[in-house]
């Protein structure tokens, strides 16, 4: 095919050979926002698109990283090439962050159909970090059939997943139940497929039950009624259950036509995004480098021209030096 | 993208190979490296040379610590210096701690483990070191 034509960037060309280290060091390029990725972030596009992105979200000490555990190894038993993308919260005062879920994360040594990536949020909320949705796409091209992506423990509006996953699952646990109710909006509005793990204790049943009961009350995207299952991840028990009920979902996505209205419109959202960081650097190069701007800013502070003005006419002036 | 920001936190693995389970020790360093502002990758207990650099590849880390109080550092430090070096990966710098004679000590900081730390090393001490030993940002 012409769009997989040999690529003009190194690095990309690297990666498509199977580089591990130029991967991985792109991916610490692209979590840094460093502008050298780019050439490499921009030959690797085309090569995307051809994975399917599972998303498994919910709440602190569901089981989400066992899950992931689980997954890998049963992907990897069907022949599929895997890619973890794990994210775990920075810490808001230093910055720092402990990156954790490998430990939980078992593969044969020197298998080279698995990359696995821990990511830091730095500061971003949503339940994913800023650069966790080009390091999928990352993955995708550099051939990962399926790709996990783990976000941190999440609450209530931590939905971010759903932009970034072709299905979500959100796990929850036995004896959820009161906080069920609260967790409707938000968290609860992205499952394409809820799991109850840890469904080896008392209450599964009856937070699995109330999970379908609340799927019968309205039916999301073009007719998909999230699933529900049943893990545990000591037997472990309820897999094959998990990964049939995304299966599932992924071939709705095809045969509904959803799949190519979701990515058309999380594009759209993504491209708005990089067109706003890049006025924004405009915006503040404008106004610290135009002694005229300067004064018009002065003039606002002096209550002369109100801030709605005053934001025209930055936009102008962005246009005519554009 | 922006150029002005192309250095990211230091990213360091902290490792025990071997068969000992003994990790505070582990868990402290990753603790006092995270509130030094690093993102540190736990990879755990009982890991092999092999797993060690096989993470430490995957995530780009500039660091690797191990920590190890088996007695089998002398089998099994050399081992990842030989596979980052087989890899192509020695930009990657290794300190380690635990209980290391200093015979053994003088041994490995020979073949390349850059800073070796006993039971009585402080933290800031270990942290100074990690930082040095993860240099100027990289672009």
């Amino acid at each position: 095919m012409s769009r997989r034509a040999p690529s003009t960037s190194p690095v990309a060309r690297r990666i498509l050979h199977g580089d591990r280290q130029a991967l991985a060091r792109l991916i610490t390029q692209v979590e840094n926002r460093d502008a050298a990725a780019l050439p490499a972030v921009r030959a690797l596009y085309p090569h995307s698109g051809r994975a399917t992105i599972v998303g498994l979200t919910g709440p602190l000490g569901v089981g989400k990283s066992s899950l992931v555990n689980l997954l890998l190894g049963h992907l990897r038993r069907q022949g599929k090439s895997v890619g973890v993308v794990a994210v775990d919260p920075s810490s808001p005062f230093s910055g720092g962050s402990i990156l954790g879920d490998r430990i939980r994360l078992e593969r044969p040594p020197g298998d080279t159909d698995v990359f696995i990536r821990s990511m830091a949020s730095r500061g971003h909320a949503g339940g994913v970090a800023l650069a966790t949705r080009e390091t999928v796409r990352l993955l995708d091209a550099f051939g990962m059939d399926v790709i996990l992506v783990e976000t941190v423990g999440s609450g209530q509006s931590d939905v971010e997943i759903h932009d970034v996953a072709s299905t979500s699952v959100v796990v929850v646990v036995p004896h959820l139940g009161d906080e069920v109710q609260s967790l409707k909006a938000g968290l609860f509005e992205i499952a394409d497929v809820f799991c109850v793990n840890k469904a080896d204790l008392p209450g599964a049943d009856a937070a699995a039950r109330y999970l379908a009961e609340m799927t019968q009350l309205g039916v999301r995207d073009g007719g998909w009624r999230p699933a529900v299952v049943q893990t545990s991840t000591v037997g472990p028990k309820g897999i094959e259950d998990l990964w049939a009920s995304v299966a599932r979902h992924e071939a709705f996505l095809d045969a509904s036509g959803s799949r190519g209205q979701l990515d058309r419109r999380r594009l759209t959202d993504e491209i708005l995004g990089l067109v706003r960081e890049r006025v924004d650097a405009r915006l503040a190069l404008a106004l610290a480098r135009d002694p005229e701007l300067q004064d018009f800013l002065d003039r606002v502070v002096a209550r002369e021209i109100d801030p709605h003005s005053a934001a025209d006419r930055l936009l102008s002036e962005i246009r005519r030096t554009a | 993208m922006s150029p002005e920001q192309s250095s990211g936190p230091i990213r360091v693995l902290i490792a025990k190979p071997g068969l000992d389970g003994h990790d505070r020790g582990a868990k402290v360093v990753a603790r006092a490296l995270r509130d030094a502002g690093m993102e540190v990758i736990y990879a755990g207990l009982r890991q092999t040379p092999e797993e060690i650099v096989d993470s430490a590849i995957e995530e780009d880390v500039r660091l690797i610590g191990l920590s190890i109080l088996s007695g089998a550092h002398m089998a099994l430090f050399p081992r990842v210096l030989a596979l980052l070096k087989q890899k192509r990966a020695s930009r990657i710098r290794v300190f380690a701690g635990g209980i290391i004679p200093d015979e053994d000590a003088k041994r490995l900081k020979k073949m390349g483990v850059r800073a070796i730390f006993g039971p009585g090393a402080s933290l800031d001490e270990i942290v100074a070191t990690a930082r040095r030993l993860a240099g100027p940002a990289r672009s």
